[in-house]
């Protein structure tokens, strides 16, 4: 018996669909980067050698401090006694809560230490430096 | 002179090129978009009223002045040299606590340094007191 040739088998990828594929893709993109939500205070940050990355976006509260001694949560100023409270609530609300301290690299280390001091008090003691990396 | 009518030849869109033009908008967006991660130094700060007793021996205290000068237990040391005396006095006694403490006036940048240090020497028992006039 004799075997017949296919010969109609079209080898062609089908590219009609390849459009609303890569759509598919940049909507994807597009929805999951998120973007800044706050832009803070002007700071000049510090640079360190040794520094880590924070884990997750979604456990990380900012705190900016200006040179001019600005404290700064969300875009709202606060007063260094008025970071207890903020801080407490959120503490309570995600224990896994890192502060993020964009401080200013010519502030004084009496603000730094008073925000250390009210970070104790409402119990959030996970603490990141922010800082550039230096080139080493 | 008249005018030739013009035959309709079907009303397509070419898409054969839509694939480049979305992969295209793609790669835009992906390069455009920067994702700040944070970076920085981590530390644990010490809970509010807890108080461990320390025999003098283990704790070497590390004091920043407002001029960024740094005094290491007794020495004045420079804070590039901070990362090698250090590495020497952790490697002699392992339980060692840096204790920092700095003026008020001294400048975030200079305790960044500090800590930084630290962190290159490999200290894992660093505390952070008060600042003092």
């Amino acid at each position: 018996m004799k075997f017949e040739k296919r010969t109609r088998l079209s080898s062609d990828i089908p590219t009609a669909s390849m459009p609303d594929i890569i759509f598919m893709l940049l909507i994807f993109f597009m929805v999951t980067t998120v973007l800044r939500e706050f832009s803070g205070l002007p700071v000049n940050l510090p640079k360190a050698v040794r520094i880590e990355k924070l884990s997750s976006k979604n456990h990380t509260s900012h705190i900016w401090v200006s040179k001019e001694g600005l404290v700064s949560i969300e875009d709202k100023l606060y007063k260094t006694e008025d970071i207890r409270h903020i801080m407490y609530e959120r503490r309570a609300a995600d224990p896994q809560l890192v502060v993020s301290l964009k401080a200013d690299e010519q502030s004084r280390m009496k603000l730094i230490s008073g925000i250390h001091n009210e970070l104790r008090k409402a119990d959030a003691l996970a603490l990141n430096y922010a800082t550039l990396q230096a080139v080493d | 002179m008249a005018k030739k009518k013009r035959r309709f030849k079907g009303g397509e869109i070419p898409t054969a090129s839509m694939a480049d033009i979305a992969f295209l908008l793609l790669i835009f967006f992906l390069v455009t978009t920067t994702i700040d991660m944070d970076k920085g130094l981590g530390i644990v700060l010490p809970a509010e009223g807890e108080q461990v007793e320390v025999s003098s021996k283990n704790i070497l205290n590390c004091l920043i002045n407002s001029t960024g000068q740094v005094l290491l237990g007794d020495e004045p040391t420079k804070i590039s040299d901070i990362n090698r005396v250090i590495r020497q006095k952790i490697q002699a006694n392992n339980k060692l606590i840096i204790s920092v403490k700095s003026h008020e006036k001294t400048k975030y940048k200079d305790y960044i340094a500090v800590i930084d240090q630290l962190k290159m020497a490999n200290a894992t028992r660093i505390s952070i007191a008060e600042t003092q006039l």
